[in-house]
């Protein structure tokens, strides 16, 4: 087992998962007399796969820096309430409700790397707390949904080009900016230098609070950007769908399914982004079956522990054994003996 | 070479901590060109010295000059950038990350605001090759890389600043005997650029191998400064500890026992190591000598339980046994003591008792109490200086770490004591006491099982030395045999005298081992 897993990298793995799991849903979903591969269906999948991806990929670069952020469901509702009013169903109010939600979060970004990289809480902490103040100031102003987006806002959720939904798009955009920001930006590197050893980064002369806060703002933004989107398909912003959604836990989960050191440092987008998928799938074929959604939850459960366990696994033994591995059979011959 | 010109003069350096005076009026002078051995025990502020020139400390009093003009630095970038680079002891490397990106971290090359990974590539390549390094590919993960090649990369990070001066802090304190070649070398190719090289070592051999001038530091004090043709081992080491060591490699106790065999290994192996047949003897000190990734700590594993022998047998005072843990292995009577003391040696942020406790609170709870009333002895015994038993480890010097490693592990009142690199990165008097102890116990009927990268210590320890190569014992020589013979049993080769053993300047190091 372990030496066939030798040589996939970690997102060779994530990836070979994700396949396995479209053909087992596939099959799956065929047993129940439907086709998964129905454009419908496809929509469905893609559409899962975009508000929990655009969070993903914020949480992918917060992680990656060595923080955590836990304020990302609270910014999604509070930006999609936000915008929702700021609209009030006018088609001219548009550029600025959008404008004026990413700056909110934008700000709440800023606020969780400066406490993160200066105050030195960490991000788990700092992003808890901006996370109980938003829901604070949410519960207190904003009973029930709220506010109202034009026709145009709505479209953005409505529109496909072919089977693919269009939001599906701009979170594949938004992916393949920052793929490039960590692989070709000297911000992504310090990035993931700052993540594998801050101690490290300050001796290489790197301003190490630069990339915690360029993470934790784009993170925030992107959130913002989902919360948009869920404000298109809504309709109307509502100030409890993020945590609806379990985005904070979600994402990280995906973060890491998708290979990511937990601790920072390693990992990537396109891991990420197929630990997304690799849920989405789940949910989807779940979906079309039926299941209990209590057991859904057992199931992911289930999933997201398996792969660290693996990871955790292939991380011990670095070093290839010299002498062959004797099988477990063999071990326990040579016990009785 | 042109005459030697001097590129950093310091003067009356002084640092303070929390009112302990551990730099006082210290001189240094280096020269382009030149190496410059830095020694003395630890604590005598070496490290300090180095922190002051990297721009990790400020002096509190004292001056620097560079090429005649006085700078002083408040980070590390600007002693990198004013062509100060410092290797330091631990690894400042990212393992997840690529060669070219650990050198070129913060200073990437960019070609229209995005990084140039092929220039980064290419230049790095350059780097190495100037260096005379081979079989480095830029790309590589450091993780993938062995302990040398991560030096080596550490080594071209520093030069990459265009670095005129380069200190290096116990470089080869990681490497086995034949890595430390490849290092000289790179070393002869900097000096002969004119980079002046600051070398911090314990390893008397090399001091004198590399160095044209050396200076000795004594509890923060400047004891000399002198030519290296002017010195000899005996001499600095008597400079160094301020005493002579007439024998710095104790003989055994009078009136030790070899008696019955302590420890038996039976073609032993595990995913690591082969065939292993061994015989150890209570009252035995034997020295396990081999080059870096040859399966000397993977044997000490497989005897340990952390990588069980899944081959063979093995029997502990003729009892046969096979621990699958080193709970099972300690509960047999072994203890091991690792090569890594911050990693695997101590909790570090636990008091001086609770790390000297930890092995038998664990295991055997029974004899905590016993072994609380032993412990202000067992320390005072060892010579640990520290200010009482509720200090955390972590305030420590290596020597004195090292030592409560070896009470954590003499409470338990073991048969069989395991000893991987027991002297690495400590000073020449804890050294001392810990070859004191290895005969001690001896004396008292344990068998200790040795591993050690430094040749020297192997054979001046040993009442036998074993030779391990390629994850089997190629096998055993008697006390002092030459560090040649063992060098060729390790190696698999017959090494010409020329090329790997400066013989003329190892027999010095031979003197002072009787």
């Amino acid at each position: 087992m372990r030496s066939r897993l030798q040589p996939l990298t970690s997102t060779g793995i994530v990836v070979a998962v994700l396949v396995l799991s479209l053909v087992v849903g596939a099959i799956l979903t065929a047993v129940e007399g439907r086709n998964f591969l129905s454009s419908g269906n496809i929509d469905a999948v893609l559409t899962g796969c975009s508000i929990l991806g655009l969070i993903a990929i914020g949480q992918t670069l917060v992680i990656l820096v060595g923080s955590l952020d836990l304020s990302v469901p609270f910014v999604v509702s509070l930006t999609s309430v936000v915008a929702a009013g700021q609209m009030a169903g006018e088609p001219a109010n548009v550029v600025p409700a959008v404008l004026l939600a990413l700056g909110i979060a934008a700000v709440i970004g800023l606020a969780n790397g400066l406490v993160v990289s200066f105050l030195k809480v960490h991000g788990f902490i700092a992003t808890l707390g901006m996370g109980l103040i938003i829901s604070g100031y949410l519960g207190s102003n904003y009973q029930g949904s709220h506010g109202l987006a034009p026709r145009s806002f709505r479209l953005i959720d409505a529109t496909q080009i072919g089977p693919v939904p269009l939001t599906f798009l701009i979170m594949l955009g938004c992916a393949l900016l920052a793929i490039v920001m960590l692989r070709r930006t000297r911000l992504g590197h310090h990035l993931y230098a700052v993540g594998g050893s801050p101690e490290v980064a300050r001796l290489s002369g790197i301003r190490t609070s630069v990339p915690v806060i360029a993470a934790h703002v784009l993170c925030s933004v992107l959130a913002a950007v989902a919360g948009l989107l869920l404000l298109s398909r809504l309709s109307v912003g509502s100030p409890t769908i993020g945590s609806q959604g379990d985005y904070d836990l979600m994402s990280i989960a995906a973060v890491v399914l998708g290979g990511t050191l937990l601790a920072g440092g390693k990992g990537n987008i396109v891991g990420t982004l197929a630990g997304v998928a690799i849920f989405a799938v789940l949910d989807n074929v779940m979906g079309v079956m039926q299941v209990n959604p209590f057991l859904k939850d057992v199931i992911r459960g289930l999933v997201i522990v398996a792969a660290v366990a693996v990871y955790a696994g292939r991380e011990i033994d670095r070093r290839p054994a010299r002498f062959d591995r004797p099988t477990g059979l063999d071990a326990v011959l040579q016990e009785t003996k | 070479m042109p005459a030697t010109s001097v590129v950093l003069q310091a003067r009356g350096l002084t640092k303070s901590f929390v009112g302990h005076t551990v730099l006082e009026d210290v001189d240094l002078e280096l020269r382009a060109g030149e190496v410059l051995g830095l020694v003395g025990e630890n604590g005598a502020g070496k490290s300090t010295l180095m922190k002051i020139l990297a721009g990790v400390h400020s002096p509190d009093s004292g001056t620097v000059e560079l090429n005649g003009e006085a700078v002083s630095f408040s980070h590390p970038v600007q002693a990198q950038q004013a062509g100060i680079s410092t290797v330091f002891q631990e690894f400042n490397l990212l393992p997840e990350r690529s060669v070219a990106e650990n050198i070129y971290l913060g200073r990437e090359p960019r070609r229209l605001g995005l990084v140039d990974v092929g220039q980064m590539h290419r230049d790095t390549e350059e780097l190495l090759t100037g260096l005379g390094v081979t079989g480095l590919r830029p790309g590589q993960r450091v993780r993938s890389l062995s302990v040398a090649e991560q030096q080596i990369v550490e080594i071209a990070k520093a030069v990459s600043y265009d670095a005129r001066i380069i200190s290096m802090d116990e470089p080869t304190a990681a490497l086995a005997e034949h890595e430390v070649e490849l290092l000289y070398g790179i070393i002869g190719t900097l000096t002969a650029r004119g980079v002046a090289i600051l070398y911090v070592s314990h390893r008397l051999k090399e001091i004198f191998r590399l160095c044209d001038t050396i200076t000795v530091l004594k509890d923060g004090r400047q004891v000399t400064t002198q030519p290296a043709s002017s010195l000899d081992d005996a001499e600095l080491v008597r400079l160094m500890v301020g005493r002579s060591i007439s024998s710095f490699f104790p003989d055994p106790v009078e009136g030790t026992v070899v008696g019955e065999p302590a420890l038996e290994l039976r073609d032993a192996g595990n995913g690591y190591v082969d065939g292993v047949d061994l015989t150890l003897r209570a009252g035995e000190v034997v020295g396990i000598a081999g080059l870096q990734g040859s399966g000397r700590t993977e044997l000490f594993e497989g005897i340990f339980g952390v990588r069980p022998f899944t081959r063979g047998t093995m029997s502990i005072a003729g009892t046969q046994v096979r621990p699958r843990s080193p709970r099972a292995a300690i509960r047999a009577g072994l203890a091991m003591v690792t090569e890594d003391r911050k990693a695997t040696g101590l909790a570090l942020n636990q008091t001086i008792l609770d790390n000297a406790l930890g092995v038998v609170r664990a295991v055997f709870p029974r004899r905590t109490a016993q072994a609380r009333r032993d412990v202000p002895g067992l320390l005072s015994s060892l010579e640990v200086s520290a200010r009482a038993t509720d200090q955390e480890v972590q305030f420590l010097s290596g020597g004195n770490q090292q030592k409560v490693v070896l009470a954590r592990w003499l409470t338990t009142e073991p048969r069989v004591v395991l000893m991987d690199e027991p002297t690495r990165g400590i000073d020449v008097g804890a050294k001392h006491s810990i070859y004191e102890l290895m005969r001690s116990l001896a004396a008292d009927g344990v068998a200790v099982l040795m591993v050690s990268s430094e040749l020297p210590e192997v054979i001046g320890m040993s009442d036998r030395i074993l030779v391990m190569r390629d994850g089997r014992l190629a096998g055993e020589l008697p006390a002092g045999s030459s560090e040649e013979t063992v060098l060729q049993l390790a190696t698999g080769v017959t090494v010409a005298p020329t090329t790997t053993t400066p013989a003329p300047t190892d027999a010095p190091t031979e003197e002072v081992a009787r």
